[in-house]
């Protein structure tokens, strides 16, 4: 099941592995996306921290770590079709794998409907 | 403050525009996709809502005597009917802002501004009239302001021309009905491609925008907001205030020296100008290519693990697939192929100055 940070990463949790990515909402807020400096394999992550960014034709944006662990795998498919994430933000267009190393952490996001109701309350 | 709205704000959100603010604008900065609507204006045609452009009118005896202080450029060298861009210079020679000249007569010229300027202009230019017989007027809610850009431009416009479009010639303009609605129409634009721009009574806008809409249907034509004015006119290499130059760079540090007229007797920034050319820039605006990442305004540019220089504009570029840049560079790297880096989210990664404009789309003059 897709659970949600408020800063509009997604994270599916299979076993110990996170897959990470931006929400639809969130690539439809940045428009076009040209660039994703991905992280590196193996690198150390805590939920709230910068992970990564991503670049729209206008600006450069910071994607958060919704859980802390290790980078365990990047999309590499996004250094060559960044624009797969406008596609298919919540699909395809996942950025890295994260092995969890707090998985209570897990608890602490939202799911699709308290998500959703954050998104309303920003409009 | 309240944000200031075109009066084609509705019709924006209508078409699902999103709105963001610009210069104390709340303005269109993309319908669909900057570069979907980038590459309608490279390949057929795009209308862009640019009313938020301020216009400043200058009549009276010594306008060109006027108007030819406080520019670098001239607009006595030029013909009734003729435009010029052009710097306006401090004088100390940083600039206050760019724009647009239009020569109606020796008794009249209108200035085209840039929006988040206008009311900085207007009080610098009513300031400096002091003791010159003109009259200065800030006309700007008056005008709306549309730019038609792209290859299939004049197709377009010519079926709803009453004047004869292909009689204006790069830098012209005339006036005229468009649609039956009395219009200034020139050929310019800030996007590379030929095209018009075209002003007129603020209260038709409504119905000149959907009537362009709705006549360009059969090419292609998709409105264009902010976000992919700035991505061509990058790639055109065309200045944007604020980014590019400001009061703190010169027209020539930023290369624009073919818009300065050092042999006019007098001009706001003149010494000031006349020494830089005489003692040598100290930078100069370069165009750079970035070998991994997206430069922004404002990341350092280093060589030789020296801070050199900053950048000033930079995307990828929707034409070309390059991640590209201006940024200004110390004289002594700012030669073709010179290997610099640039700091990007505090890495410094390989880049190298590069030719410019990036790209040359149909626009009919370089200058």
């Amino acid at each position: 099941m897709k659970k949600y940070a408020k800063t509009h990463e997604w994270v599916e949790i299979n076993g110990k592995i996170a897959t990470v990515g931006i929400s639809d909402h969130a690539q439809n807020e940045l428009g076009d996306i040209v660039y994703v400096d991905l992280p590196e394999v193996g690198k150390e992550v805590k939920a709230g921290e910068s992970l990564c960014s991503i670049e729209s034709v206008k600006s450069a944006s910071d994607i958060y770590a919704p859980v802390s662990g290790k980078v365990v795998e990047v999309n590499t498919a996004l250094e060559d079709a960044p624009e797969t994430i406008n596609k298919s933000a919540e699909g395809e267009g996942w950025i890295v794998k994260i092995e969890l190393s707090a998985p209570d952490e897990v608890d602490k996001l939202l799911d699709k409907t308290e998500y959703e109701k954050l998104l309303e309350g920003e409009k | 403050m309240e944000l200031k709205k075109t009066p084609l704000y509705e019709e924006h959100k209508q078409l699902g525009a999103k709105l963001v603010e610009f210069g104390g604008w709340e303005m269109p900065v993309q319908y669909s996709s900057i570069i979907e609507e980038h590459k309608t204006v490279r390949e057929n045609v795009g209308l862009f809502d640019v009313s938020h452009m301020g216009e400043i009118l200058v009549e009276g005896a010594d306008t060109l005597r006027f108007v030819d202080y406080i520019i670098t450029n001239s607009v006595t060298d030029l013909k009734n009917g003729q435009i010029c861009y052009t710097p306006m210079c401090y004088t100390n020679g940083t600039i206050v802002d760019d724009l647009l000249a239009y020569r109606f007569s020796d008794l009249k010229v209108l200035l085209v501004v840039n929006a988040s300027n206008t009311d900085k202009d207007y009080k610098w230019i009513k300031e400096q009239s002091k003791g010159f017989r003109v009259s200065v007027s800030n006309q700007s809610s008056k005008y709306a302001q549309l730019a038609l850009q792209g290859p299939k431009a004049e197709e377009v416009l010519a079926k709803i021309s009453g004047v004869k479009l292909s009689d204006i010639e790069f830098y012209h303009f005339t006036t005229g009905r468009i649609n039956g609605i009395e219009s200034i129409v020139s050929r310019t634009g800030y996007t590379g491609e030929d095209g018009f721009e075209l002003y007129f009574d603020a209260e038709a806008a409504v119905t000149m925008w959907r009537r362009i809409l709705d006549i360009g249907r059969p090419y292609g034509i998709k409105p264009c907001g902010l976000g992919a004015r700035d991505t061509l006119r990058f790639e055109a290499c065309y200045m944007l205030y604020g980014n590019d130059i400001d009061d703190t760079t010169t027209p020539l540090e930023a290369g624009l020296k073919w818009a300065v007229d050092l042999d006019k007797p007098r001009f706001n920034g003149k010494d000031v100008l006349v020494e830089q050319m005489e003692k040598g820039l100290k930078r100069r605006l370069r165009g750079l290519e970035i070998s991994k990442g997206i430069a922004r305004h404002g990341y350092k540019i280093f060589a030789e693990d020296k801070e050199i220089g900053y950048i000033t504009s930079g995307t990828k570029s929707p034409t070309t697939g390059r991640s590209l840049a201006l940024g200004y560079v110390e004289i002594g790297y700012s030669k073709r192929g010179t290997e610099v880096e640039v700091e990007i989210h505090g890495k410094r990664v390989p880049a190298k100055i590069v030719k410019t404009p990036f790209y040359r789309g149909s626009v009919k003059s370089g200058k």
